[in-house]
């Protein structure tokens, strides 16, 4: 029942969030210059624009076109690109299913790889691996995913010749795993680094000494103790890091002409094709806000002390 | 002038493909790239002027002309023969009754004319209407005043007549992806933004937003033998050092190379045979806004001329992937004439021309430019101190591509720098600045000059080939002297081919555009 009236509230909460980011956008688009006429064509005769700009709505005051902005996305109904004329959730849902691969693949290999580094490092501070591993990790921070990939490509298409340089191909993972790891690469060096500070602050608190006094194995200790507490410091990294994902799969993307979200929106604020535009910037916002919600869902299953009051 | 062009270019290609004499290959896959934006902005090509989309579109779609790249013009496509009348006001196009769309359909003259309609809807500022207006009738529709086209007859239904508003080829006009000939049943279905049909020599098969287009061969293809493909894969790919790699490692068959990879490519005998270029029809410039008081003196337009080293500017900045502009239309122009000679690098002159009209002192003005690494800011960059040695200072105005382009075509501005499709038609090129022409087409520097006015009106009534190109290249050397811009250069467009790819057309018109019917894959392609 707390979970249930915790999930409620929480949800409620997320609807000012999502309306002021809906209203931000509109607002901005509306004051921009450039128009989805000047985009189409260069010399579009004056009177074909303004109707055109009637037919779309643009001469509406700003206020109507939110308002009926706001009850078509109540129904669900993003809207339809100027450009393609095709409805905007169905752009989406072209794109979504790779941006998805893309991003989960890269958190993947940065959870999988970044957390136990981190670990290892605060087991052993100071030493050689923990010395390695936080060079490791200050790289994967330093190093511009432009340049990466570029490397990447290089190293593992061209000169080993085992992977694609590029493409979405059938999906498969042998196309996904350069652009994963190009993207993961800066959040593995995160958690690498989230985890290490973690550890080595919990291996000194009065539980883990208290359990230790007890008698209890170094193995037990940090499974039980060490590990649990850990997770929840991790879990809301990863919850930040989905967000940041979203934002820097734009560059994967476009450097390996994977079909994602981010494309799709760089090229809609190009092209002025606003309903795309509000579409996929509004799709990123509520992902990020559901990852974070399932994320504190998640600390009470990790730690019971957590209550969802 | 395009042909010795064409062949010096065609070189590098040439020397790899030494097998291009033999006979076609049937079968395999060619791998173009379109590296032009991150996706392809609509399957619908009558909505895109993007030259990116064209690339897929010149295989699924067809027009009435087509681009003949050795001919150096455009040539009837889907129309069998073309009968002339009426003083050249009245074209009568016999179509061919060969031409199939991908759903098995024959095409008539009522698809034609269904989508010349189409275009000219006022509400939708498809910008196949600058071309589809040429047509009487035309304008009306687009104005609303009308429901289809007066100026366009079906005298049967593999018969067009068209009633042009001027003396002029239309096969400048039609030959286009952005007047492609739908099929008018299928077209009016909402699915067809999903699925396009044409009638060009590959049909649809799949679209993956942001990647790629698939599209394989049709076997009804009028051109007997044609295509020799069995399909083309066209991969987005907007990033040049992402191209670089993928074509070293074999996984596209051509590459537009920016000024970098030129550089690196020319450098590497390996690469070098692989190098396609032309001097396409675009012209480079800064435009400068009469309305803004220094810049209605032709003096100071002439010193901005003589105070920049634009050789400088090609040769280091541009890596010398471009062709210095001699005056507006560019080498490939049938009207280019070669004896002209640019603005020689003079900045005592400069200063001087500035004194006589009054700026000795300089002045100070501002220059909106996008952030174009050939022509936008990284150039203006560079031009800024050789200005400042003259005393002209100028202030930087940065602003996306899509908002220049209304800047251009508003007059908010008092300089910009652009680059301006100057061909193939030399005559539309220079209209442009003919007083009648608004600056929201094409005169974006509200150009007015009476006596300029007249040659073009005269070049347009003109019936010989020889006096026309004449007059025009009067006309071209008074916008030289004239100087509404810095003439800077005009786009040498360069692609890496690889060498199992044949057939390959140096267009000036765009060099990515290609008639892929005719171009083959030999079975050293990794593609097969």
């Amino acid at each position: 029942m707390p979970m249930l009236s915790f999930l409620v509230r929480r949800l409620l909460q997320t609807i000012p969030t999502v309306l002021a980011v809906v209203l931000l956008v509109f607002v901005l688009f509306s004051v921009v210059p450039g128009s989805i006429v000047s985009s189409m064509s260069d010399d579009a005769d004056p009177q074909v624009e303004l109707r055109m700009k009637k037919q779309l709505g643009l001469d509406d005051p700003v206020y109507v076109r939110f308002g009926a902005y706001i009850a078509k996305l109540a129904t669900g109904d993003f809207g339809t690109s100027f450009r393609t004329r095709e409805p905007v959730t169905s752009m989406i849902a072209k794109r979504a299913w790779p941006t998805l691969q893309l991003i989960f693949t890269a958190m993947a290999f940065s959870v999988l790889l970044g957390v136990p580094l981190g670990f290892i490092a605060a087991l052993r501070p100071g030493g050689l691996v923990d010395s390695a591993a936080m060079v490791v990790a200050v790289s994967g921070l330093s190093i511009a995913k432009f340049w990466l990939g570029l490397v990447l490509m290089y190293l593992f298409a061209l000169k080993l010749g085992w992977l694609p340089s590029f493409g979405y191909g059938d999906g498969g993972l042998k196309y996904l795993l350069l652009p994963a790891v190009t993207l993961g690469v800066s959040p593995m060096a995160l958690f690498a680094r989230t985890t290490r500070a973690a550890v080595l602050e919990i291996m000194t608190a009065d539980f883990v000494r208290t359990a230790r006094s007890k008698g209890m194995s170094e193995t037990r200790v940090v499974k039980w103790h060490v590990m649990r507490n850990a997770l929840v410091i991790i879990l809301t990294t990863v919850g930040l890091q989905f967000g940041g994902l979203m934002g820097q799969a734009v560059v994967v993307e476009k450097l390996f002409s994977w079909p994602g979200i981010g494309s799709l929106l760089v090229d809609s604020v190009l092209q002025r094709d606003i309903p795309a535009v509000q579409g996929s910037i509004l799709v990123v916002v509520l992902a990020f806000l559901a990852i974070n919600l399932l994320i504190d869902v998640l600390y009470g299953v990790i730690d019971p002390r957590i209550r969802y009051a | 002038m395009f042909r010795m062009i064409a062949i010096v270019a065609g070189v590098g290609l040439a020397l790899a493909g030494s097998v291009e004499a033999q006979t076609p290959r049937k079968g395999g896959t060619i791998r173009m790239t379109a590296p032009y934006g991150s996706s392809f902005t609509s399957l619908d090509i009558h909505t895109t002027q993007r030259a990116q989309d064209e690339i897929y579109a010149k295989a699924l779609h067809r027009s009435l002309y087509i681009w003949d790249s050795a001919e150096g013009k455009p040539v009837p496509e889907l129309a069998k023969e073309v009968i002339v009348s009426g003083g050249g006001l009245v074209q009568t196009f016999k179509l061919r009754d060969d031409a199939y769309f991908h759903n098995g359909r024959k095409m008539t003259a009522d698809d034609v004319i269904w989508s010349y309609n189409r275009i000219m809807d006022g509400t939708k500022a498809y910008p196949g209407a600058r071309y589809v207006r040429i047509i009487e009738g035309a304008a009306a529709v687009e104005k609303g005043q009308a429901k289809e086209i007066s100026g366009l007859k079906k005298i049967d239904d593999f018969t067009i007549e068209m009633k042009l508003t001027e003396k002029v080829d239309p096969g400048f006009y039609f030959f286009t992806a952005l007047t492609s000939i739908y099929p008018a049943d299928e077209a009016a279905k909402e699915s067809f933004i999903q699925h396009p049909i044409g009638l060009g020599p590959f049909k649809f098969v799949e679209h993956v937003p942001g990647s790629r287009i698939v599209l394989e061969r049709w076997d009804r293809f009028y051109k007997p033998g044609k295509p020799y493909a069995d399909r083309v894969i066209v991969s987005v790919m907007a990033e040049a050092a992402a191209r670089d790699v993928a074509f070293r490692n074999k996984e596209i068959d051509t590459s537009v190379l920016g000024p970098a990879q030129y550089v690196a490519y020319q450098a590497d005998p390996n690469l070098k045979g692989t190098i396609a270029e032309v001097a396409e029809v675009f012209t480079r410039y800064m435009g400068m806004n009469p309305a803004f008081k220094p810049f209605a003196d032709k003096r100071v337009r002439q010193a901005i001329n003589y105070a920049i080293d634009t050789d400088l500017i090609i040769n280091k900045l541009v890596k010398g992937k471009a062709y210095r502009a001699t005056s507006w239309l560019p080498l490939t122009s049938p009207a280019y004439d070669k004896a002209m000679k640019p603005y020689p690098y003079d900045p005592a002159k400069a200063k001087q021309l500035l004194a006589d009209a009054g700026y000795a002192s300089g002045f100070e003005f501002e220059w909106t430019t996008s952030q174009n690494e050939s022509w936008g800011l990284p150039i203006v960059s560079a031009v800024i101190p050789m200005l400042d040695k003259v005393g002209i200072k100028a202030k930087v105005k940065q602003v996306e591509a899509a908002v220049l382009s209304e800047v251009v075509r508003s007059g908010d501005y008092q300089a910009f720098i652009y680059s301006q499709q100057t061909g193939p038609d030399p005559l539309a090129a220079l209209k442009c600045f003919h007083s009648s022409t608004p600056q929201s087409a094409c005169n974006y520097m509200n150009y007015k000059n009476a006596e300029f006015d007249k040659i073009i009106d005269d070049a347009g009534q003109a019936d010989d080939t020889a006096k026309r190109t004449q007059l025009l290249q009067k006309a071209n050397a008074l916008l030289y002297d004239e100087a509404p811009v810095w003439f800077f250069n005009y786009n040498k467009a360069v692609m890496a081919v690889q060498p199992w790819l044949h057939g390959v057309q140096l267009n000036a018109t765009e060099l990515t555009h290609q008639n892929v019917e005719d171009v083959w894959v030999d079975e050293t392609s990794p593609a097969k």
